[in-house]
């Protein structure tokens, strides 16, 4: 149990601070180690769960907590949790910290205006990646255009454009 | 007593100025308090079905809101981005930490994740006692729809963020570029940021002396 509880802390750990990114960069590791090297979950399974925590709400390297569920109990989910959010928690308070000292500086408007088309880029990047995702779909794929239209040009409230997308989904069988 | 109504009024007051008839807020003189920022956070985290977080922060911390500048905001996003973990989180712990420092962080980052994390607990209990027979109800045909129309939150929300801050041609390449690579091509990161950066930089610095 103890081991157990100890390869979680570590792997993630590891895996949490190789997240650069976001979750995406450290998938294929996180399934090689919870699937093969440790034998905690079938292949299956993995690819379950993780599909559940990329639908559900917040982020999708939430999954961790289920694979420490599977592999120790709650006090394994608890674990796991805390080895993949705390360490980039502390990296991004003190980022954002330095960030605010930084105000007034002579550099701070280049970086700031330097730093905003590398983000508008990566945002894009991440809906490029969302729309690759699962099987292709041409329904899927009208209800993202229509939601893009709908959010960008008008105050449409997400949540109603989630629920229509729905149920259309469901409309169509 | 009659003080904090009184803030809280100014606060609203200020709110008010920061509706639809100003295009770009300006961030309020008072910060939200602690628990303000927690609630927010904690009604994002309960309804970013499918991915979008930061789109859904950017809508309601500066859009909406205005307590954070959109240049500030896209800083943030930029080292959330670069940071390793979830980059929602991140940007919540950014925003919470400009706002009130660690104790602003830490209503953010727990706003954001607790009841995602406990709703996925449950979620994730359920599979493994019903030996996957519940995930077939869960992850079905709605929440593919759902995914659908996070993504398109995503994208609008770069569509947004672009149109406003998109000032030059050579800022729209930059912007292009980085999402094929990093969308499209899969290239590394890193990679892309060695490249894309000092260029950016050095293209923002001329920008500004001009």
């Amino acid at each position: 149990m103890i081991g157990t509880l100890v390869n979680l802390a570590v792997m993630f750990f590891v895996l949490g601070m190789l997240s650069i990114g976001g979750g995406n960069a450290i998938l294929a590791d996180m399934q090689a180690a919870t699937v093969h090297t440790y034998g905690w979950m079938t292949e299956k399974e993995f690819l379950d769960i993780f599909a559940l925590s990329r639908a559900a709400p917040g982020p999708g390297t939430l999954v961790v907590a289920l694979i420490g569920l599977k592999a120790a109990g709650l006090l394994g989910a608890v674990v796991a949790f805390l080895a993949m959010f705390a360490p980039p928690f502390g990296i991004m308070y003190g980022a954002a910290r330095a960030w605010r000292r930084a105000r007034g500086m002579a550099w701070y408007a280049v970086a700031e205006r330097g730093l905003a088309p590398i983000a508008i880029g990566f945002s894009f990047a991440g809906g490029l990646v969302l729309l690759q995702a699962g099987e292709f779909s041409v329904l899927r794929l009208a209800i993202t255009a229509a939601a893009t239209t709908a959010l960008a040009l008008t105050e449409t409230h997400p949540m109603l454009v989630m629920l229509a997308g729905a149920g259309l989904m469901l409309a169509a069988g | 007593m009659a003080a904090a109504e009184k803030s809280d009024l100014a606060r609203r007051g200020a709110g008010r100025l920061n509706g639809p008839m100003a295009p770009t807020p300006t961030p309020i003189a008072a910060p939200p308090r602690v628990a303000e920022i927690f609630a927010l956070f904690f009604r994002i985290g309960a309804v970013s079905f499918g991915g979008g977080m930061s789109a859904w922060i950017r809508r309601e911390v500066v859009h909406k809101r205005g307590w954070l500048e959109e240049s500030q905001f896209l800083a943030g996003l930029a080292m959330s981005q670069i940071a390793p973990g979830a980059n929602g989180v991140n940007i919540a712990v950014f925003v919470g930490a400009q706002l009130r420092g660690l104790a602003g962080a830490s209503a953010a980052f727990a706003g954001l994740i607790g009841l995602p994390a406990v709703m996925l607990l449950g979620l994730g209990w359920l599979y493994f006692a019903t030996q996957g027979g519940a995930v077939d109800a869960v992850v079905g045909k709605a929440l593919a729809g759902v995914a659908a129309g996070a993504t398109g939150l995503v994208l609008a929300n770069g569509i947004r963020l672009a149109r406003r801050n998109a000032r030059s041609l050579p800022a729209l390449a930059i912007i292009a570029a980085n999402a094929l690579a990093l969308g499209v091509g899969r290239f590394n990161l890193l990679a892309v940021l060695a490249v894309s950066l000092p260029i950016s930089l050095v293209l923002a610095w001329r920008e500004l002396r001009r």
